[in-house]
């Protein structure tokens, strides 16, 4: 982990929802540089929703959100643009350009933010794709991949332009393993490497072991952090009986009827969507 | 020669030093990121073109900070090297970047050509268009016939049909779209009164205007602005509708499901399309008559002079072929609305391109249809 552990983003006292229905309540956690800071809950619990209002796609209710000493709540377009200038974003459902091919989706940001040209953007972007496992299918469209291959290019487009924040909206989630544990990789060289500071929202609890610094946990009832602490501390001491059944994948209700054995249930820690 | 070329540009530095036994020291000092590698990258390139020397050292010793585009700099000198049989060797590099650079394979990157988008040659276009219509054709004979065995199917078994559906469309089709319809229609029944007023006045048969638009609205202008109004609207609609479900999947989720997604989704829009058309035009005939009247009262002739003309001149069976007309232009928009639904294929721009090629297609079709009819009733003396 880097040397300086200075604050990057600090979000304070954040309570979002969408008109009367409030989601989270007085949230209030820091990132520090270079850190892969993990997002993580049950499906419903406002993981999307507390990543939206950081990157500024939705207004706080009430609270600030700090990134890199700017406030982007109180932020004017101006401001706001050159923030979101900082991160990259990748979204849950991938969000590419479907008229473009994915080479044309990691150029435009290259094309539209500096003065390389056109051969250099084409390197840039053919290692970005090459960076997440897409070597040879840069002149597909993103409808004929797979939904797997959209994510992985979403997130080269969002490193297009080596922002110092990634946000990683379920980078994992549907993908197979060995892709996966490669992403995982990647995560962990670009963050040592390039110093890169990720905030991941996952679910995915062998990612969450291999890449997370630290995590918080949150929760539809209390509306908020839930626990925060390193995955391995959460899991060998979790502070709250919910927290110990997501890092030890138990169902909430008991196995019913002799089909049902095994202990640990299915399905509700691996939902797909938030 | 010390120093062969010192290209400076704001904070990054390529410096070229020869090295003894031919070989050639390529000295990055400063940045190497978005905001000076398109300065060194011209220069890389020149140097690529241009020096002989058997190896190649890089020093990246010096560089405070790199990007990813410092990162594609770095693999570029190395093809640009290994492109001409020299040998390149990457010196002073922190190991981090080594080993992201090692993930790069520059064999691979030593093909990149930008492909000039192939422009086709005039009968290459001719064909294609051609088949493609063909195609087009095709498909729309196999949907007819699908349509009308669904049809069949539904009038044997009413239960089958989605009433509520039905009911949503006739809605949104024909109540939601009676201002508009009766809004344009008076318009152009105005217009139409008001020139054709113009033209009759110095022959002093300016009371004929009446019997002109009134028969005009009739037979022709009624049903025909309706059926264009609607096609845009309606026609438009069912499309993107129908088409945002197959792009959804939703459509391929209708038919495992063992429902034919014709039955389930055209026959309730078609069926209100078709009893909605003709109500619609029975009101913009109306409004157009009622349009004219606002434009003879100008002329100063009195009120009932124009109902009188009007009375005489609408013929029930001017009225029947309007509106046979308007039943013919409703199966027309419901159906192309809802074929180039169907037809969508993948990718967002697709629900755009089904939505024009509806509202294009029906117009198109709408037109042609009304210059048959129209030929037809003449001759019929209908």
């Amino acid at each position: 982990m880097p040397a300086e552990s200075d604050t990057l983003i600090r979000v304070e006292s954040l309570t979002a929802g969408y008109g009367d229905r409030t989601i989270l309540e007085n949230v209030s956690f820091e990132v520090n540089r270079g850190e892969v800071f993990v997002i993580l809950g049950t499906s419903g619990c406002g993981k999307t929703t507390l990543l939206r209002n950081i990157i500024g796609l939705e207004l706080p209710l009430s609270g600030r959100v700090w990134i890199g000493g700017d406030d982007l709540v109180s932020a004017d377009e101006e401001v706001l643009q050159r923030i979101q200038r900082r991160f990259g974003v990748m979204f849950q459902g991938g969000a590419l350009f479907g008229s473009l091919t994915l080479l044309e989706n990691v150029r435009l940001p290259l094309e539209e933010f500096t003065e390389l040209n056109d051969e250099a953007i084409d390197w840039v972007a053919r290692m970005k794709l090459q960076l997440v496992g897409l070597q040879g299918s840069e002149d597909r469209m993103p409808g004929e991949l797979s939904g797997g291959m959209q994510k992985r290019a979403a997130i080269a487009r969002a490193m297009a332009l080596d922002p110092e924040i990634l946000f990683l909206d379920e980078p994992s989630a549907g993908l197979d393993p060995v892709t996966s544990a490669g992403l995982d990789r990647l995560i962990l060289d670009l963050s040592s490497i390039l110093g890169v500071t990720f905030i991941v929202v996952t679910h995915e609890l062998q990612s969450i072991y291999a890449i997370a610094s630290r995590a918080i946990m949150l929760d539809r009832e209390v509306r908020g952090i839930l626990a925060m602490g390193t995955p391995a501390a959460l899991r060998e001491s979790p502070p709250h009986e919910k927290v110990r059944r997501f890092f030890h994948r138990e169902a909430e209700t008991e196995p019913v009827g002799p089909g049902g054995s095994g202990g640990s249930g299915n399905g509700r820690v691996r939902g797909g969507a938030s | 020669m010390s120093v062969d070329a010192d290209i400076s540009m704001r904070e990054g530095r390529l410096v070229l030093e020869p090295a003894g036994d031919g070989a050639l020291t390529l000295r990055f000092l400063g940045a190497l990121d978005n905001t000076t590698v398109p300065f060194l990258w011209g220069e890389v390139e020149r140097l690529g073109a241009e020096t002989s020397g058997r190896r190649w050292v890089v020093d990246a010793g010096g560089i405070t900070k790199m990007d990813g585009s410092g990162m594609a700099l770095l693999l570029r000198v190395r093809c640009l090297g290994a492109g001409k049989g020299r040998e390149v060797e990457l010196r002073g590099i922190s190991p981090g970047y080594r080993r992201l650079l090692e993930r790069f394979d520059p064999a691979a990157y030593r093909t990149i050509e930008r492909q000039d988008p192939c422009c086709q040659s005039l009968p290459e276009q001719v064909g294609r268009t051609v088949l493609q219509m063909w195609a087009d054709f095709r498909i729309q004979v196999s949907f007819i016939g699908e349509l009308a065995a669904a049809f069949g199917r539904a009038a044997m078994k009413p239960e089958t049909v989605r009433w509520r559906d039905l009911w949503l469309a006739a809605e949104r089709a024909g109540a939601d779209a009676l201002p508009i319809v009766a809004l344009i229609s008076g318009l152009v029944g105005l217009v139409l009164a008001f020139q054709a007023g113009m033209a009759m006045r110095p022959y002093g048969a300016e009371i004929y205007v009446a019997n002109l638009v009134t028969i005009a609205m009739l037979r022709e202008l009624g049903p025909l602005m309706t059926a264009i109004l609607l096609s845009g609207r309606s026609g438009g609609a069912f499309a993107a509708e129908i088409g945002t479900m197959k792009v959804n999947e939703e459509v391929a989720a209708l038919a495992t499901m063992g429902l034919s997604p014709v039955a389930f989704l055209a026959v309730p829009r078609v069926v209100g399309l078709v009893l909605m058309v003709p109500l619609l035009t029975l009101f913009a005939n109306v409004a157009g008559i009622a349009g004219g009247a606002l434009m003879f009262l100008t002329l100063d002739y009195p009120f009932s002079t124009y109902f009188d003309q009007v009375l005489a001149s609408a013929e029930i069976r001017h009225l029947m072929s309007g509106l046979v007309k308007s039943v013919a232009f409703a199966w027309t928009i419901a159906g192309v609305g809802c074929l180039r639904g169907l037809q969508t294929q993948r990718g967002p721009s697709a629900v755009g391109q089904s939505t024009t090629s509806a509202v294009v297609t029906s117009i198109l079709l709408i037109v042609i249809l009304d210059a048959i009819l129209g030929t037809v009733f003449y001759f019929l003396q209908f």
